[in-house]
């Protein structure tokens, strides 16, 4: 086969099993946000976006999204070159950093509520060691901060695995001749770090921020058990237009909007982290 | 003398970085076990205990809860669903997924940049929004309520995942080392088998593990599209946010415990033959 | 290798699946109701185990319910046999898409609730299948506090909000507790029991003088409010934890208080405004939607719902009260005791001022919903003031009430067409 019809080939399972599994439904939806009585129109963009909590939604979402995923990049490459330098437990280690993968958003949810909660495990710790005499209500509309900060913690804590799963399986194909002879022209190990670790796991690093970015920007679950109706973000908007309202329309419009976003970025990580075509030695 | 105190000196950074070392590897293991344990502990707890303030960080193995599980009808069905459609979900987006990422990473032809737009929309369109058609599209042609049909909506959530990071690795592998595999008399095919595939085993079990993990968090479209096939997550995890406290830490406690063991059973291929194990 | 055998494995798996499939006669029972763990139990083992024909009870998030539901309307074919849910949630379906109940034989005892039912069509859209009620409870050791004069069965928002204040300052903590949490039902607070209370209707009054009165006494009440509040959905929970000591919510979302630790907690009823004791029910109802497979077996299922015995099974089971005529046995848990006694004060009470459930709305029921909780953020969480706020928010309820045509429901006085907002 050539090299000219081999990618189509390769590429036409992918394209059309998505073409039937999410193009069409989502043609279908995303027409409903087009859509009004008469005809075309961008009746429910308007209505979405005049709503009052939407900058609010889109504030917050941007806001935790700018928080979290910087700080869980700088922790998973922490994590992923500590664990490849590692020479014992390291399978062991690597999994106990990897079990948040496994705990759904709703779960983690529940969990750091039961953490930050009126008469949580942080109160009864604190009160334990005698900081405080009586609980502190840390997830209220008076501490804006304390929520945010609790919600952003809740989800380093649940989603840095993904990104670490991602470069540990990179940081494997960095040839160990380069750190070799790295170190026999003596430089330090932060040089090698970034002269040599950054650059050439820039496919994973990519890779790792962009589908990071994404699901940062459909965060729903962890927000709504603990910030409550405090903290609203644009997927907790979508639902509630979808299921609440049953206005699909509106909650399609939503849905493009925070489409919209996500690929901006993405665009953006892309070229930024721009990969060459097959590495090169 | 001046010797001496250099190397007393290195020595001691040395001695304070491995410190460093191991006191961030114990607190990030902390960091992720903490607020499993205490998930535990009120798994573990009577339903007095998860109330109380304050909390007792030592679990007083109350299995009342955990029992309530162990005699609610239909969980071990549910349990053994949740495992099929998430082991058809792991391969199917592997099977399909992995060829594209080698597409994306060796070649470059037109559509290209299109094809990478389809593969990222595709994960940032909610799909409770596109449950409805699906199903509907799903009751018309008998795909509805069969474990299969689930598996199908969940491998188009991992395939992302599993394009893009099959993607990555290639490209991480040089490409002159398939070319001189093919001068030594390899076809593309047994270049392929040989000498690349080995090397992205890492690549395609951090795709399982999320292809795996995605389809057993999945809750919406699980509820929507099995009745008598119901998964685990669709029977157990969208009425816990309304059980009582005690019922809602010990279900999502056993909703953990599989997601865990697989991960578990899996981990060691997620290193690199070639680069950090065998080397 | 070994993940080649891994996948051998899966493959295999997939075969065993193909073949499990097997076809099951039972009715599927599609509800938003019973959905705790232990209340789907109870419905499966035993309010469901005596209808011998079968019954799979399968309880949802209102998402996927409405979801499937749609999905099966639109592919003209379906496996769901009832539909249990709310009065809001079939108000908000199409009339076409149920099937007329009214030869079903079997019916609420109540006119009203029947009335209901038809949701503004001339048949039975669905037929009611159980009630519950919104009412107030407290922590005993609360009840030390309560204002000189007081008396719990017959409170008024004044001294409500003095006990209130009372508890904030003898434990230095505000221990009212209020369900605004994203799942809470706090709008109903506001249209059934607060404004009621206070300007003796929902719709009409809902920007008048009285209103920013109503508004001004929730606000003092909020200053006495656990301000976790927002993060509040099932009162239970905070009553067992002691993070609230006075609360409001609905019977089935104090259950678990009160069958937990009985002797720690009273029911009683919901305060009096100056125009009396408004309160509100909480009504359920089964339904058949156009699509079911098999007619007869679904009426079937509606009638054995209906009957006597699992009337009380049901109330067993959810802490939802019967709707047709019942002797109630002695043996009832504690949390259908206590909220039985409490309903029963509140509707006997000499200024009790019952309203309706919204009627005629429509699929705007949630956007109706929304003006509340609008106005709630807005006044209480934004400090934004009361009259700004209701002014703005009042065209968005005429809009509402102008797009459906829906006419006043009491304690809204009647209207000819549409409710006005005055």
């Amino acid at each position: 086969m050539n090299a000219r019809v081999l990618p189509y080939v390769l590429i036409l399972p992918v394209t059309l099993f998505l073409g039937l599994f999410f193009l069409y439904p989502f043609v279908l939806v995303a027409k409903q946000a087009f859509g009004s009585q008469e005809g075309w129109s961008l009746e429910n963009f308007r209505e979405v976006v005049d709503y009052w909590k939407f900058p609010i939604s889109l504030r917050n979402t941007l806001l935790l999204a700018a928080a979290v995923v910087p700080v869980q990049l700088a922790l998973a490459l922490l994590m992923a070159t500590m664990v490849s330098k590692m020479q014992k437990g390291r399978d062991l280690i690597l999994y106990i950093w990897t079990i948040p993968l496994g705990i759904s958003d709703l779960a983690a949810g529940i969990i750091w509520l039961a953490i930050f909660e009126q008469s949580g495990f942080l109160n009864s710790m604190l009160n334990g060691l005698g900081v405080i005499d009586k609980p502190v209500n840390f997830l209220t509309y008076q501490h804006p901060g304390v929520v945010f900060l609790a919600i952003a913690l809740a989800e380093i804590w649940r989603a840095t695995a993904i990104m670490l799963v991602i470069l540990v399986a990179g940081i494997g194909l960095i040839p160990k001749e380069y750190y070799e002879a790295a170190d026999v022209f003596g430089a330090s190990k932060w040089k090698q770090f970034t002269r040599i670790t950054l650059p050439m796991l820039r496919p994973s690093l990519q890779t790792a921020l962009v589908l990071r970015v994404i699901l940062a920007f459909e965060i729903f679950a962890v927000v709504a058990a603990l910030g409550g109706t405090l903290f609203p973000v644009l997927m907790g908007e979508t639902y509630a237009y979808q299921f609440d309202l049953l206005n699909s329309g509106a909650a399609a419009a939503m849905a493009l909007i925070i489409l919209g976003i996500s690929i901006g970025f993405t665009l953006i990580i892309l070229r930024i982290l721009r990969v060459p075509k097959g590495a090169s030695i | 003398m001046t010797d001496a105190t250099v190397l007393d000196v290195s020595q001691d950074t040395r001695k304070s970085g491995r410190f460093l070392y191991v006191a961030s590897v114990v607190f990030l293991c902390a960091w992720v076990i903490v607020p499993i344990y205490l998930l535990l502990i009120n798994t573990l707890s009577s339903p007095e205990a998860v109330n109380s303030f304050p909390k007792s960080f030592i679990p007083e193995f109350d299995f009342g809860s955990l029992q309530f599980f162990a005699g609610f009808a239909g969980m071990l069905t549910a349990l053994k669903n949740s495992v099929i459609v998430a082991l058809m979900t792991m391969v199917m987006s592997i099977a399909i997924g992995a060829p594209a990422g080698y597409a994306l990473s060796r070649f470059d032809f037109r559509g290209k940049e299109l094809f990478r737009l389809l593969i990222l929309l595709a994960r940032a369109f909610p799909l409770p929004l596109l449950a409805l058609p699906l199903a509907v599209m799903f009751i018309q042609t008998g795909l509805d309520d069969t474990a299969f049909g689930l598996a199908l909506v969940h491998t188009t959530l991992a395939i992302p995942f599993a394009v893009l990071i099959t993607f990555s690795l290639f490209s991480g592998i040089p490409i002159e080392l398939e070319e001189a595999a093919w001068t030594l008399g390899c076809t593309r095919l047994t270049a392929f088998t040989k000498v690349v595939l080995p090397l992205i085993l890492p690549g395609i079990t951090a795709s399982a593990i999320f292809a795996f993990v995605i389809s057993w968090n999945e809750v919406f479209a699980a509820a929507v599209l099995t009745i008598e096939n119901r998964t685990l997550t669709a029977f157990l995890l969208q009425n816990l946010d309304t059980s009582p406290l005690h019922l809602k830490f010990a279900g999502g406690f056993i909703l953990v415990v599989p997601a865990l063991i697989f991960i578990f059973a899996v981990r060691k291929y997620l290193f690199a033959m070639w680069g950090i194990a065998n080397r | 290798m070994t993940l080649i055998s891994k996948f051998a494995g899966a493959a295999s798996a997939i075969a065993l699946s193909c073949v499990a499939v097997a076809a099951q006669a039972e009715v599927l029972f599609w509800s938003t109701q019973a959905k705790p763990v232990e209340e789907s139990q109870a419905m499966r083992e035993q309010v469901l185990s005596g209808y011998t024909a079968g019954v799979d009870y399968q309880p949802n998030d209102g998402g996927p319910w409405i979801t499937r539901l749609n999905a099966e309307l639109q592919a003209g074919s379906g496996s769901i046999g009832l539909l249990g849910a709310l009065h809001g949630d079939f108000s908000a379906m199409n009339p076409d898409d149920l099937v007329d109940l009214t030869d079903v034989g079997a019916m609420a005892k109540s006119a009203t609730f029947n009335t209901l039912a038809k949701l503004g069509t001339d048949q039975m859209q669905y037929i009611p299948w159980m009630q519950a009620s919104y009412i107030m409870a407290a922590n005993k050791e609360a009840l030390q506090y309560l204002p000189e004069g007081a008396d719990i069965d017959a409170l008024t928002y004044d001294q409500l909000i003095a006990w209130a204040a009372k508890v904030h300052e003898a434990t230095g903590e505000a221990k009212f507790g209020f369900p605004a949490g994203p799942d809470g039902l706090k709008h109903r607070f506001f249209q059934g029991y607060l404004y009621p209370s206070y300007t003796n209707g929902v719709v009409r009054t809902f920007a008048s003088d009285a209103a920013v009165t109503a508004w001004e006494k929730f606000a003092e009440l909020w200053e006495h409010t656990n301000p976790a509040s927002t993060n509040f959905s099932f009162m239970q929970e905070q009553l067992l934890s002691g993070d609230a000591w006075i609360v409001f919510d609905y019977t089935s979302r104090l259950a678990g208080a009160f069958n937990e630790r009985p002797d720690d907690f009273v029911a009683f009823p919901a305060p009096a405004g100056p125009t009396g004791r408004g309160f509100m029910p909480v009504l359920a109802g089964v339904a058949i939607p156009r699509t079911a497979p098999d007619m007869e077996a679904s009426m079937a299922l509606v009638q054995y719902m209906l009957k006597p015995e699992t009337q009380i099974a049901t109330l067993r089971a959810t802490n939802f009260f019967p709707v047709v005529d019942v002797a109630l046995p002695d043996d009832l848990p504690a949390s259908v005791q206590a909220a039985g006694a409490a309903i029963a004060k509140m509707s006997g009470a000499a200024d009790a001022n019952p309203g309706l459930l919204p009627a005629g709305l429509g699929d705007k029921g949630g956007d109706f919903n929304r003006v509340f909780v609008d106005t709630f953020e807005r006044i209480i969480l934004a400090r934004q003031d009361i009259r700004t706020v209701l002014d703005d928010q009042k065209g968005k309820l005429a809009a509402i009430m102008t797009a459906t045509g829906a006419p006043c429901w009491a304690p809204d006085a009647p209207s000819e067409g549409a409710c006005p907002v005055e």
